[in-house]
């Protein structure tokens, strides 16, 4: 735990010295103590991008990961990731309507449909509606596998949609949304930075009132159920949870996708242990160490141009689950 | 003396079944403290069904069950699982846990709401690890267990649990026959070492009758609870199966093929 809270703030200082603008180490040092630094626009640099940027990357691993994690026990499928019950594409078909939408409406309302924010709020409402959805059926069904597939005919029925104002937008919108869909971390102002972390300390406290009983999820559901769990009101819990820290994670970021489902798995390879009280704070600490090492390889330092920082994650998780695949032979959750 | 005893489980005119269909009736059922009680039955006569309803985890359809006297319908969750522990057949859990981690797990209902073991749940999960003799496989993964070792994991997990009563559904399928004597008559020895009743459902009639002290037995809609040799003698073994291929032997208390 030790060691790894060490990585993290090694993971860290690495990820804020890189950028497409070099700073010497001493210089960022300078900055982050309030020094003045040999160039003024280094401060800027380091303060208003460098920082919120990382800490941006630590708050979306972090809870991608832990949602992963309540994701795949909940399920019982090693499989499950933060995105299963359909959220992203909830998100996605919020800006879709928004970015394709505004085609058709034109003038200044196109113009305040476009702000960022207007596109925070689509994907907001896009993954709550699922959200809800998915609230009202979890109410009714009794299998949680059932939940599960109903969560990806909700990622189909909305993608079809989405395919649907696709089929008929211009081209430039579509770029548009192509590029929302490539992941973000770096458009953050602070101010954004501390409402998103609002939203993933509200899903991290409902997380935590939830481990005890997903342990208890170890053994399969009727065994949890002889123990004296509340089986619906866990999965509420566990699904409230991840609504919050992934649905609020798209909005801000984009839909990234692979580090919910990886990190988990690595971790399971680190710690041999199944108490959540013990993965569920590796997984944080792992997740944002990853999505930081992934960040500054997207930055391409010395370089001007970003990749998409989706790209990365996928590029780096798929050989890696791949990899575990091979060398274990199985999954296990 | 027997009659004064609070019995540990009691069924007046219980009816078991789905929405639709009934499966039995009228079960008054009377279970002791400190016995091993087998449920035997053909398939699909119900033996699942009622075990389900007893532990509390299947509305009955008609009539009352009470645990120590209290209603078991107005019981917790939590309540019930400190009474009742349950040993399940499948084996969907996950296989990342370790025997020690599985075991630990039913101290669930006594563990704070981070569900961090305490001195006292500690000590249970050991004295039920050497009761089953697991003690010395405690770290290994149950991914890489036999059937029979599995078993006796999921039943030290019932015994850390700490409650008077457990109930195993089929505990002796995918054994061979070694070890189904094996697992019934540690199942015996725990009842006489610890004093709790363990029900058991089980399509091994014969190594049922040599060791339970009593059977329920289920046949056509119709639950019979009594001791081995009152069941034989009163012939409720005889009209068991269809007899054009097996028979009861009473002399031997055991089913024979028909020659």
């Amino acid at each position: 735990m030790v060691f790894g809270i060490f990585l993290l703030l090694a993971a860290f200082f690495v990820n804020i010295n890189l950028g497409s603008v070099s700073i010497p180490f001493k210089e960022v040092l300078n900055a982050l103590l309030q020094q003045p630094t040999a160039k003024e626009s280094w401060q800027v640099i380091i303060l208003e991008y460098r920082l919120p940027k990382a800490f941006t990357a630590m708050l979306v691993g972090s809870g991608l990961a832990l949602s992963g994690l309540l994701m795949q026990t909940l399920f019982r499928n090693p499989l499950a990731g933060p995105y299963v019950l359909g959220l992203s594409s909830g998100a996605s078909l919020g800006v879709a309507l928004v970015i394709m939408g505004s085609a058709f409406f034109g003038g200044i309302f196109s113009t305040l449909l476009l702000s960022k924010y207007a596109l925070i709020v689509a994907s907001s409402i896009g993954s709550f509606l699922v959200l809800l959805a998915i609230l009202a059926t979890s109410y009714r069904i009794k299998d949680t596998m059932a939940l599960l597939i109903i969560g990806l005919m909700f990622a189909s029925l909305t993608s079809a949609v989405v395919s649907v104002l696709s089929y008929f937008s211009p081209s430039e919108k579509l770029q548009q949304y192509i590029f929302w869909g490539f992941g973000s971390l770096g458009d953050l102002a602070w101010q954004e930075v501390g409402l998103l972390s609002l939203f993933w300390f509200g899903g991290l406290l409902l997380s935590v009132f939830s481990l005890k009983n997903m342990n208890a999820l170890l053994l399969g559901e009727q065994y949890a159920k002889s123990l004296g769990t509340n089986i619906k009101q866990n999965r509420l819990l566990v699904i409230l949870a991840t609504s919050l820290l992934a649905g609020s994670i798209t909005a801000f970021a984009g839909p990234i996708a692979f580090i919910g489902l990886a990190v988990p798995h690595l971790i399971r390879q680190i710690i041999p242990n199944s108490n959540h009280l013990i993965l569920a704070p590796a997984v944080i600490i792992g997740g944002a160490i990853l999505m930081l090492i992934c960040d500054s390889i997207a930055q391409l330092p010395g370089s001007e141009f970003t990749l998409p920082i989706n790209a990365i994650t996928s590029i780096i998780g798929a050989p890696v689950v791949i990899w575990l695949l091979v060398r274990k032979k199985k999954l296990v959750f | 003396m027997e009659t004064k005893q609070v019995p540990l489980l009691e069924t007046k005119n219980l009816e078991i079944g789905y929405a639709q269909k009934s499966i039995a009736k009228a079960i008054d059922l009377n279970i002791p403290k400190g016995k091993l009680i087998a449920t035997i039955g053909i398939n699909g006569s119900g033996k699942s069904t009622l075990l389900k309803t007893l532990i509390g985890q299947l509305q009955p359809k008609n009539g009352t069950i009470f645990l120590e006297n209290n209603n078991i319908q107005e019981l917790s969750a939590k309540q019930i699982a400190e009474k009742i522990s349950i040993v399940l057949t499948h084996t969907h859990f996950s296989k990342n846990l370790s025997i020690q981690e599985f075991v630990a797990l039913g101290r669930h209902p006594y563990t704070n709401w981070l569900g961090v073991l305490s001195v006292k749940d500690k000590q249970a999960i050991t004295e039920a690890l050497e009761l089953i003799d697991l003690q010395d496989k405690a770290e290994r993964k149950c991914s890489n267990l036999s059937d029979g070792q599995l078993q006796k994991v999921m039943l030290a997990r019932a015994l850390a649990q700490d409650t008077p009563l457990i109930v195993l559904d089929e505990p002796t399928t995918h054994l061979d026959m070694y070890h189904k004597v094996f697992v019934l008559k540690m199942l015996k020895d725990l009842t006489q070492k610890t004093g709790k009743t363990i029900v058991f459902a089980s399509h091994e009639i014969n190594l049922a009758l040599q060791l339970c002290d009593e059977i329920i037995l289920i046949n056509q809609e119709k639950v019979i609870q009594n001791t081995p040799q009152e069941l034989i003698k009163d012939k409720h073994l005889e009209r068991l199966f269809p007899e054009n291929l097996i028979r009861f032997d009473a002399q031997s208390s055991t089913f024979k093929i028909v020659e």
